[in-house]
């Protein structure tokens, strides 16, 4: 039995081992080049741009965060052989390219203001005071190519101007900050941050307050289930686990 | 370039086995598998849990919890050298004298930072540093929800059984108390700092269920739950214009001659700079050990998770409890190459997405605790045979996503999951119309530096937060109660120590005895090796270019 379990373990193991320890040459049936930074590489092409270029040897401090398409520092931009159009990728989200031209972006240097949500109020104007260069875009669309999460950002940047901050935090819930839309963008608007300050102010002052939670916290406070807290913390392991089963039993699925 | 043909992302024999998961779709609906008993589920777990099988586990020679047993990959790192000499670094110099030092800019270590400034301790007698950037942290990708009972028919004590028996009744009472007590109060915190978590028409939140939580509790902001609480937090700290470093990891705590701990050493990762912190309290909130690949799994966890706030901690005598205890969420990618190991939240789960095998038969209860799943996922694929084997080698089962469209209407996917959808569809597959693969994959340390209700430690000074602490899961941590963990504990932290400060420490000249004290430990102990710790990042490089590799500038 024993036997067993541990080589199901070594498969399990051997089954990942490109991914947790690096890919070995012997393995690997398609080959593309890239060229980073100018520089050509052969790499296997079934990886990521950012598993491409650890591959070819870079070890990562900027430019790499979660490696999941959520955190926004791996901005990538790149060209395709043959083409002049710069594109921009997360480059933990993209897979390589037979000839792409890429280098990776490790900082957005935008200014963000200072504010406190608490003291504003939910008007067209309070976005202008933070963010005046809203005013000056052309609506030439520059940052909505640019999203690598595919966001209408040119939309939202206009529903900034007309105040309307539903569909600012609609449009801009999914941005995940990387700072492409600002570092294309010809008027230098900083279009993530407005974003996060319009979210915010919506959501404390466009949307109600949930009424359970409020009515929650203050039946905690005034020691509601304090009783109840004592009663099951002195219960017997057994016990403790016979009140479990049955609560695991009349849970509510969905 | 002859590469394999792919059909709507899958080559044609796993749309075969994709075939069959349609023939069985409709039967299945409403259609659920049991739930395990205790017993079936403490038998698949000693048949099938990476955590259980043996081989995989050590006992630890030196410190204050020698003779526990912990993972290889922990072990390594707890009996390594530290990276520097203590007689290389100048203490005289000290660069930040400070109050309160925070090592880790995720939701733990972000709140901390905001509760200890709202307890009185100013902006600039705070310093919140990073090894990465501000919000580089498992935070960032938690994608589910967090939970907080706070509807009629659910109480924390509710949550708190819950999570004693998810956590295998091993969970410290009064820190699990803390947590669930705590939890209505962060949600609370979050909206009224304008974090948008999804509600009904009425305004009212839309809760769900996880797997082993009893009750809808979930709060959820789509499924970019992790993201949006820290984005908020984050502006908020800016906002306060609290000080913060990034790319400067901590390398090593100080301590006084009392072994109180009394700031860190950090580094910056590209001028190789060190700078030295006196603070009077110190709170670790480095996360958790994912990128130690334990067992070879692949994992979730961000590129910085690395175990380093455990090392640190454990040489300044601070005592750990539960690192024996991995935890793998069984819905890890297992296709297509480039995104192994990422992370389909449980809540897809919970939204009616069903775990079925080759031949598209349901083989498991969806919402079982997730070291029960994991272990159900891997009995299919590798005593029962009943996985799908990729081109790369990896097995997996299907989740069979188009449930989610079918069970709660047109459009439910894209609006409750619109990370999933974006990163399948960046590879070529749609999760509307297809099933995807998964298989478990390492997603979170259970255990860590054991800690209390105020996240104090046996270390006077030293407080943690977060997932590099231990105790509150025990020994498997339900989920929603992770973000929540940060933001209860990381709000404790800056509650606390802010107290602690405000009390009057006296503390002395900061110094590296505890170093030079572990170090004898590893000697004494005969343990000869040239692995150092913490290892700050992992190392992807490939392989032919490290065995070709010289260091000469």
């Amino acid at each position: 039995m024993a036997e067993k379990k541990i080589s199901v373990m070594d498969k399990i193991r051997e089954a990942g081992k490109s991914i947790t320890s690096g890919v070995a040459e012997e393995d690997i049936k398609y080959w593309v080049t890239i060229h980073i930074m100018g520089k050509a590489y052969r790499v296997p092409a079934d990886l990521t741009i950012m598993q491409a270029i650890e591959y070819a040897g870079y070890r990562l401090i900027r430019s790499c965060g979660c490696r999941a398409g959520f955190c926004g520092a791996c901005s990538t931009v790149f060209r395709r052989k043959g083409e002049y159009k710069l594109q921009t990728a997360m480059a933990c989200q993209t897979r390589v390219e037979d000839g792409m031209f890429l280098v990776q972006i490790p900082f957005s240097p935008a200014e963000k203001p200072l504010y406190d949500v608490k003291n504003e109020e939910l008007e067209s104007s309070v976005i202008l005071k933070y963010f005046p260069e809203v005013a000056r875009c052309v609506s030439c669309n520059t940052c909505t190519k640019a999203c690598p999460q595919d966001l209408e950002v040119m939309d939202y940047v206009q529903a900034a101007l007309k105040g309307d901050f539903k569909a600012i935090a609609d449009g801009s819930f999914e941005c995940i900050q990387c700072g492409l839309c600002a570092i294309r963008c010809p008027a230098e608007i900083v279009q993530y941050h407005m974003a996060q300050f319009a979210r915010r102010m919506y959501g404390i002052y466009g949307t109600p307050r949930e009424k359970n939670v409020e009515k929650r916290v203050e039946e905690i406070k005034s020691g509601k289930f304090d009783k109840e807290f004592q009663r099951v913390m002195s219960l017997s392991l057994a016990e403790l686990k016979r009140i479990y089963t049955e609560q695991q039993n009349t849970r509510e699925v969905y | 370039m002859a590469e394999l043909e792919l059909i709507g992302g899958y080559p044609a024999y796993m749309r075969e086995s994709i075939k069959l998961v349609e023939k069985t779709r409709s039967r299945r609906i409403g259609k659920l598998p049991p739930q395990m008993t205790p017993q079936e589920r403490e038998e698949i777990l000693n048949l099938c849990h990476p955590d259980y099988a043996p081989g995989g586990k050590r006992a630890i020679k030196v410190g204050p919890n020698a003779g526990d047993i912990a993972p290889n990959e922990v072990v390594d790192l707890l009996e390594a050298y530290p990276l520097i000499e203590p007689n290389q670094i100048d203490l005289s110099r000290i660069d930040y004298e400070i109050d309160v030092l925070i090592i880790g800019g995720g939701l733990a270590g972000t709140s901390a930072a905001l509760l200890a400034n709202d307890s009185g301790i100013p902006a600039n007698k705070i310093l919140l540093t990073n090894k990465l950037r501000h919000g580089d942290a498992n935070s960032m990708m938690a994608q589910g929800g967090t939970q907080a009972a706070d509807r009629p028919n659910d109480s924390p004590v509710i949550h708190y059984i819950d999570a004693l028996g998810g956590g295998h009744f091993a969970n410290k009472p009064d820190v699990l108390r803390a947590l669930v007590e705590d939890a209505p109060t962060v949600i609370k915190w979050l909206e009224e700092l304008g974090a948008l978590f999804d509600k009904d028409a009425d305004g009212n939140f839309v809760e769900l269920t996880g797997g082993g939580t009893s009750r809808r509790r979930m709060h959820a902001c789509a499924d970019y739950t992790g993201m949006e609480e820290l984005r908020v937090l984050r502006d908020e700290f800016r906002n306060r214009e609290i000080p913060v470093l990034e790319f400067y990891p901590a390398i090593e705590l100080l301590t006084d001659e009392e072994n109180k701990v009394v700031g860190a050493i950090l580094w910056n990762m590209e001028t190789e700079e060190y700078k030295v912190v006196k603070s009077k309290a110190t709170i670790l909130a480095t996360g958790g050990f994912g990128r130690l690949h334990i067992r070879g799994f692949p994992t979730t966890n961000h590129y910085g998770a690395t175990c380093d706030g455990v090392v640190l901690a454990y040489r300044a005598g601070a005592k750990l409890r539960d690192v024996d205890t991995v935890q793998y969420h069984p819905t890890g990618a297992a296709y297509p190459q480039q995104i192994i190991g990422l992370l389909l939240t449980e809540k897809l789960r919970t939204s009616g997405a069903q775990p079925v095998n080759k031949d598209g038969e349901e083989f498991v209860f969806p919402l079982e605790p997730r070291d029960v799943e994991s272990s159900a996922f891997i009995r299919e694929c590798y005593i029962r045979n009943k996985g799908i084997t990729t081109p790369t080698g990896m097995k997996g089962i299907w989740l069979d996503t188009p449930l989610i469209d079918i069970i709660n209407g047109e459009g439910c996917t894209e609006k409750s999951f619109p990370a999933m959808v974006r990163m399948f569809k960046r590879f070529g597959i749609d999760m509307v119309k297809d099933p995807v693969l998964v298989f478990p994959t390492l997603h979170y340390q259970n255990g860590g530096v054991e800690t209390d209700p105020q996240g104090r430690t046996n270390i006077e000074g030293l407080f943690v937060a977060g997932e590099v602490s231990g105790g509150v899961h025990g020994k498997n941590r339900l989920m929603g109660n992770s973000t929540l963990d940060c933001m209860v504990f990381g709000r404790r932290a800056g509650i606390y120590s802010a107290e602690y400060v405000r009390k009057g420490v006296k503390i002395g000249k900061p110094g590296l005895k505890h170093v030079e004290k572990y170090l004898k430990m590893l000697k004494d102990a005969g343990i000869n090796t040239e692995r150092r710790s913490p290892i700050l990042l992992p190392d992807y490089r490939g392989k032919a270019v490290l065995a070709r590799m010289i260091d000469i500038f």
